[in-house]
């Protein structure tokens, strides 16, 4: 299993040297921090992307869903509208994205604290009533999302409106470094935490008689997926089914049940995903297809398998 | 000993446990009965704080569930649900190694993997010891699900149908081996059977339920006859005294 990791790393290394060195045209000294600071970005979505995929999987016991589909990214670009509309009227220049990121991340904690916390009591086990409520709750997110944008000032509209979409080549690079501190030390505690969710995964009857009750590990988790959640949204915007595609991904290149092996393992296939398939794309397709596309096709069409199989557990 | 003072319990309205108060002794087997939805397994789930208690207190030796540090109860004590939750893809090993969670918290030690490789010689589990539980027969399933609380190595372990899916002989042999753990290790076994025979050739102690009320108590060669028949379960066998043993006729 070791082995298979480092492999990873190693693919993973191949990327990176692809994307930073493969046809640079203008001079080094340009290229390199400019390519540098995307492809930080891109492995820090990646890691937090898998990692709260993994930690919703493991605290709703089950293989389908994720914080996307369950509508996290449509709640946190509410949430955004929200702010810069609400911050946006008090401040003359509009507020910096520092500020709208942190207070929009915040909010987003309360909010999935309060709507997940309590909806995952009353459905768990129950897959069908959580994809419906995951469909609903999208939908409803969206359309307030837009409802509210029609009320913002048109200048502060361009943030929200930017941000509603999976990009990759116009990152978010003001909120590189406090995405990254943030999500640091966010990854950390999901590691920390590892062999905990181990005894979470075999079932809340099974983890109480461990000694390990479930109600404060579920909660703990939740703040640390609505954390993952925003950094992710706030640098590339919401990305349906890529938490999805790597988790199948990583079940079958490492297959355990231990945090331990699946947080690294999803964490580097999301990475690979993320910067070879952007590499591809720029250097190779020339942008003719966004990545985004390709990983939703192929994500989506794993959700649908797993779906129709029936092997949410 | 386990001491279950006044211990009422009531889902959506519906009153469940009426007013329990019993003692459990340290050391043997004892056997909960009763007809189908006496509560039998809710006052496990209680006793295990698998569910929250309503009202009533329960002490094992000193520890109040509810209050206690729930590491130091799981180090006391152990159970094997009904319905055991799933986890298809884990092997018997990694299964029967979460046992020693409540020591390790993850980082096993040599000694932990004896007490897994004790466990799964124990149950006859060696040759299943790498596959996934979702390539097991129902008994073994099962089979390793008690071998993950045998790891656990709690002085009190609560089984809750323990036998069902069992064959004649794995079943006679984990009578055996709880009989003999009480023997050699002074454990407290609570266990919930159907066969009434069963609990009569192998428990000390009976503790007879109906609708949520403790009807009898007490040993099995005193209590079980065709009055507790009638009055638990409301029919009419037969029973008569073999080797000993008083058995009902089916
Ligand atoms: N979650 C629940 N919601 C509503 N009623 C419940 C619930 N769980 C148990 N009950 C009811 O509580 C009563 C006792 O259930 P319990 O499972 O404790 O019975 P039992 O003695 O273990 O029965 P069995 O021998 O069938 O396992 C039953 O009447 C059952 O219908
Ligand atoms: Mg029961």
């Amino acid at each position: 299993m070791n082995r298979r990791l480092w492999g990873l790393f190693a693919l993973l290394l191949l990327s990176c040297a692809f994307y930073m060195l493969w046809g640079v045209r203008a001079p080094w000294s340009f290229v390199l921090p400019f390519r540098g600071v995307k492809l930080g970005a891109l492995i820090l979505v990646g890691c937090t992307v898998s990692t709260a995929s993994l930690l919703f999987q493991t605290i709703t016991q089950n293989r389908i869903l994720t914080p996307s589909i369950m509508g996290f990214d449509a709640l946190y670009l509410l949430l955004l509208s929200g702010a810069v509309f609400w911050l946006g009227g008090m401040t003359v220049a509009g507020a910096r994205p520092q500020i709208v990121f942190l207070v929009t991340a915040s909010a987003l904690i309360i909010a999935s604290l309060l709507l997940f916390g309590t909806l995952m009591r009353s459905v768990r086990g129950d897959l069908l009533r959580m994809v419906l409520t995951g469909i609903i709750f999208g939908a409803l997110f969206r359309s307030l999302t837009s409802f509210l944008e029609r009320m913002i000032d048109p200048n502060e509209f361009a943030v929200v409106q930017a941000a509603s979409f999976a990009r990759f080549t116009q990152i978010e690079t003001d909120l590189l470094a406090l995405s990254a501190c943030i999500s640091g030390i966010t990854l950390l505690r999901c590691w920390a935490i590892r062999h905990r969710l181990d005894v979470l995964a075999l079932g809340r009857d099974t983890a109480t008689s461990l000694g390990e009750p479930p109600r404060r590990l579920e909660l703990e988790g939740l703040i640390l997926i609505a954390i993952l959640v925003s950094v992710s949204t706030a640098l590339v915007g919401p990305l349906a089914f890529l938490g999805l595609l790597v988790l199948s991904l990583a079940r079958l290149v490492t297959p355990s049940e231990k945090h331990a092996i699946l947080i690294p393992s999803a964490g580097l296939i999301a990475a690979i995903t993320l910067v070879g398939g952007q590499a591809v794309m720029e250097h190779v397709m020339a942008l003719s297809t966004p990545l985004v596309v390709v990983i939703d096709l192929l994500g989506g069409a794993v959700f649908l398998a797993l779906l129709l199989k029936g092997s949410g557990r | 000993m386990i001491s279950i003072q006044g211990v009422s319990h009531a889902i959506g309205g519906k009153r469940i446990l009426n007013d329990v108060t019993t003692q459990i002794a340290q050391g043997g087997i004892t056997a909960l009965i009763g007809p189908n939805g006496a509560g039998k397994s809710t006052l496990l789930s209680l006793i295990a704080r698998l569910e929250p208690l309503q009202t009533g207190r329960i002490l094992v030796d000193a520890l109040e569930i509810g209050a206690c540090s729930d590491q130091v109860l799981a180090q006391h004590l152990s159970i094997l649900p009904q319905m055991a939750d799933h986890t298809p893809r884990l092997t018997v090993k990694e299964l029967v190694g979460f046992g020693r969670y409540p020591y390790n918290r993850g980082r096993p030690t040599a000694q932990d993997d004896a007490k897994v490789a004790q466990a799964l010689d124990m149950f006859g589990l060696n040759l299943f010891a790498g596959r996934t539980l979702d390539t097991l027969s129902g008994g073994q399933k099962q089979r390793a699900h008690i071998a993950m609380i045998f790891a656990q190595d709690t002085d009190y372990v609560l089984l809750d149908e323990p036998l069902n899916n069992l064959d004649i002989a794995a079943g006679r042999s984990l009578m055996k081996t709880l009989q003999s753990m009480c023997a050699d290790h002074r454990k407290t076994i609570v266990i919930v059977l159907h066969d009434i025979n069963v609990a009569s050739r192998y428990a000390d102690h009976i503790i007879a339920m109906r609708d949520g009320s403790v009807i009898k108590q007490g040993r099995p060669a005193e209590i079980v006859d065709s009055s507790l028949l009638q009055d638990v379960f409301e029919t009419d066998a037969p029973v008569v005294k073999v080797e000993g043993t008083n058995l009902v006729l089916m």
